[in-house]
């Protein structure tokens, strides 16, 4: 492929997403990026106190104020990002690694006992929405990121083994695959090279919305103390700090709030608009309706 | 049509009910309320004060319900109670207490002599559940003379003996119904038990045959209100008419601009202090202790946590009280010092602790603070968060685990404690359980005090917690109640007093 014919697939790519895609994928770049700068930079480093100057509003040395430890809170938000989307990362990526090896096993061995076994495991992970898991497990094995992750990932490898499983085994009636079993490729290439490629898609679109999910499960966390504990800082715990002293400082919990907003807007669109960019037999279907 | 209609219909009672509901049921009436909405923080286990450590039972029982030979006024003075007056004698260890007369009991039975001997010997026997045995560990013996005379015999001189007596541990109960006090409390006070609404509210109504003078209010409703957000909304709501110690001092400064409230600024006998394991390494070294203090900016944490309500304290003793002795010069924040003390006992930069935090503002938001403040002396502390039932489980229970903790402790003149064997934090010191006896022995107030001095000082010299703040009783009230107390040397809401103006 030439480098002429890659700019005109990413061109073609710009052009065909709906501006959904635009705006979610803008907004998650944009706030990924703050996150991305504050490890190595925030105005003021996001633990720093001075009860001196608590509670300051907006002003050209604290852009979003101070929060009731005298901390700027444009650092704590930008750190806040750090924390939600690596927490989101991680909790997707447990999902991902998971989930997708359980589908394909299910898929491929549809019918055994081990698919079996899969399949109902998931099935009792999804009995309770994603939240409640969460605040089961932080509640039993206590407060901390890990844990956070370990709770939101749990629920996300049921989600993917059920999107990988349903994907896998449409593709898997498709007639290349039935080529490559007739000429005697061996399962683990089938899987490799020809299902794993064509559900790719349906994963990340997936993914996105793991994400979002998982944004929001930190900050809910978090909000009822069994999340990140501080010093790290986090989107949810702001929200919760700032809630006894809205009637003194209105701006403290508004930027956290915008933050928490804005990500899971911006997540939710980007899926969205990947769905339709990578599944276009479902757009297809629903502008068919 | 007819949706529409009944649409309306549905609104305007809507409306009517609102209407109804947010009108203050004060207003209406043209005389003066005679009923109160206290909000507190934390419901009690059970109402029985002689079998509960909680405060939060004698935030609603003391004065209103039960009763003691003594009691214990606002100014932490001690008044006469079920007692009449009292005699003792020249040896200093015989006590005569005449009874008033015509004290009933809220099922009608009446007070006699027998009645004290029995929640005495009740209350010190070896099977006792009083969370506070050591206020009636002096007395040899109680006899009854005559239906209104009791004599009390001690072992030792005990110079607060009527201060002990005046404590809600040591409240008159009936044998009749002592044992069933915790779901239904009798007692001699000016109020009884109506209703408790598990979770939601307990109220109390007057005792029409109170002995003494009677209460302005007929009614006392209290609120259990966790949040303080919460508390702060219901106050500006109106649901609530006051809230004895508000845990939002950051809402101060609403509440005095606001006409309708009013703002009492007061002391608690909480010592608020950083609990330290000494059972574990490095904290049972002197060295390392004393570079905690020095890491520590107690006016930084009591302006973060506390918006600067609170009085820095240098030892384990109230600054309202006469012995008080001024250490906060001597664990002054000076983190160069500190770095130096750990660097000496060979702690190195980055270890790691545990501080467990419950749940009142002071240890949450202290805690943030001083984890700030040591990490800039190199102790990185990693903060978890607990509720009062995990923090009695795993902090103040065996096996303590935990490195730090935050804690205010409200019991009155509660210096004994660094003498109990085995308490939470583990300090053990032959010299100061020793000055503790002496102590318990001497009546002589000045030479009490001197003592008391002594064991502020060595507790400050040996760091053995790191101490802080003591702990202020930000009381708010709607304006024209009064009578309420500003200050708390003990652990009650007396509602005795209580008026609308």
């Amino acid at each position: 492929m030439s480098v002429q014919a890659g700019a005109d697939r990413a061109s073609n790519l710009v052009r065909r997403s709906g501006p959904s895609m635009l705006i979610g994928g803008g907004l998650v770049l944009a706030l990924a990026f703050f996150g991305l700068v504050s490890v190595i930079w925030t105005p003021y480093p996001s633990d720093a106190m001075d009860v001196l100057a608590k509670l300051k509003p907006p002003s050209s040395a604290h852009w979003f104020g101070t929060d009731h430890f005298g901390r700027d809170l444009l650092s704590l938000v930008m750190g806040g990002a750090w924390t939600s989307f690596s927490v989101g990362a991680a909790a997707v990526a447990v999902g991902l690694v998971g989930g997708v090896p359980l589908g394909l096993i299910a898929a491929w061995r549809r019918g055994g006992l081990l698919s079996a076994a899969i399949e109902r495991s998931s099935d009792l992970i999804f009995a309770f929405p994603a939240i409640l898991t969460a605040v089961l497990v932080t509640a039993v094995y206590g407060p901390g990121a890990g844990n956070v992750i370990a709770a939101v990932g749990l629920f996300n490898i049921a989600v993917f083994a059920r999107v990988t499983r349903g994907a896998a085994i449409s593709v898997a009636a498709r007639p290349f695959v039935m080529a490559a079993i007739a000429i005697g490729r061996t399962q683990t290439a089938i899987l490799l090279r020809h299902i794993l490629p064509n559900i790719a898609g349906a994963l990340i679109v997936q993914g996105t919305v793991q994400f979002a999910i998982a944004v929001l499960a930190e900050a809910g966390l978090s909000y009822l103390g069994l999340g990140i504990q501080p010093p790290t800082p986090s989107w949810g715990r702001m929200l919760a700090d700032a809630q006894t002293f809205m009637f003194v400082s209105s701006w403290q919990p508004v930027f956290p709030g915008l933050a928490i907003m804005l990500a899971v807007l911006g997540l939710n669109l980007l899926g969205d608009g990947l769905r339709d960019l990578l599944d276009p037999r479902g757009r297809d279907r629903r502008a068919g309706r | 049509m007819n949706g529409v209609v009944k649409l309306l219909g549905v609104a305007a009672i809507g409306t009517g009910l609102c209407l109804g509901m947010t009108a203050p049921p004060a207003e209406a009436n043209e005389g003066k309320r005679t009923d109160i909405v206290m909000g507190v923080t934390l419901e009690p286990p059970h109402l029985d004060p002689t079998a509960g450590a909680a405060a939060a039972i004698d935030e609603i029982v003391y004065a209103n319900v039960f009763e003691g030979l003594t009691r214990i006024n606002e100014s932490g003075q001690v008044k006469a109670g079920l007692a009449e007056r009292w005699v003792i004698e020249d040896d200093g260890l015989t006590y005569r207490f005449i009874l008033r007369e015509g004290v009933t009991f809220h099922d009608g039975a009446t007070l006699e002599a027998s009645d004290v001997k029995f929640s005495l010997e009740r209350a010190m026997a070896e099977d006792s559940v009083n969370a506070q045995k050591a206020l009636f560990s002096a007395i040899a013996s109680v006899d009854v003379v005559d239906d209104r005379t009791v004599i009390i015999r001690l072992s030792r001189k005990e110079g607060q003996f009527l201060w002990n007596l005046g404590w809600g541990d040591a409240v008159i109960v009936d044998p009749a119904s002592a044992d069933t006090n915790k779901t239904n409390p009798v007692g001699t006070g000016p109020f009884k038990l109506d209703t408790w609404v598990r979770g939601a509210t307990l109220t109390l109504t007057e005792n029409p045959a109170y002995w003494g003078t009677k209460p302005a209010l007929n009614k006392v409703t209290f609120q259990f209100i966790k949040d303080p957000a919460a508390q702060v909304v219901a106050l500006l709501a109106g649901d609530i008419d006051a809230v004895a110690n508000i845990n939002a001092p950051e809402m101060v400064a609403r509440f005095q601009a606001d006409g309708r409230f009013a703002v009492d600024v007061g002391t608690t006998e909480g010592e608020t202090i950083l609990s330290i394991n000494h059972r574990r390494a490095p904290w049972n070294d002197v060295r390392v202790r004393r570079a905690i203090q020095h890491a520590i900016d107690r006016n930084a944490i009591i302006a973060g946590a506390m918006f600067g309500f609170g009085t820095p304290i240098g030892s384990h003793f109230a600054p309202h009280s006469p012995a008080y002795l001024d250490l906060t010069e001597q664990g002054l924040y000076d983190p160069e010092k500190a770095k130096a003390l750990l660097a000496e006992a060979g702690v190195k930069s980055g270890t790691k602790a545990v501080i467990k935090l419950p749940p009142p503002t002071y240890a949450r938001r202290g805690g943030e603070i001083i984890a700030a403040q040591l990490k800039a002396v190199g102790i990185e502390l990693e903060i978890v968060p607990v509720e009062w039932g995990q923090w009695l489980a795993e902090v103040f229970k065996a096996p303590h685990d935990f490195d730090f903790t935050i804690v205010s402790h409200t019991e009155p003149l509660d210096i004994g404690i660094y003498a109990r064997d085995d308490y939470y934090f583990g300090y053990d010191n032959p010299a100061f359980k020793e000055l503790m006896k002496t102590v318990e022995e001497t009546s002589n107030p000045a030479e009490r005090y001197a003592l008391y001095r002594e064991a502020q000082q060595m507790l400050a010299d040996e760091a053995v917690n790191g101490f802080l703040f003591q702990l202020a009783k930000i009381g708010v009230r709607r304006k024209e109640i009064s009578g309420l107390w500003m200050n708390a040397p003990v652990q009650a809401n007396d509602l005795t007093k209580v008026h609308w103006e």
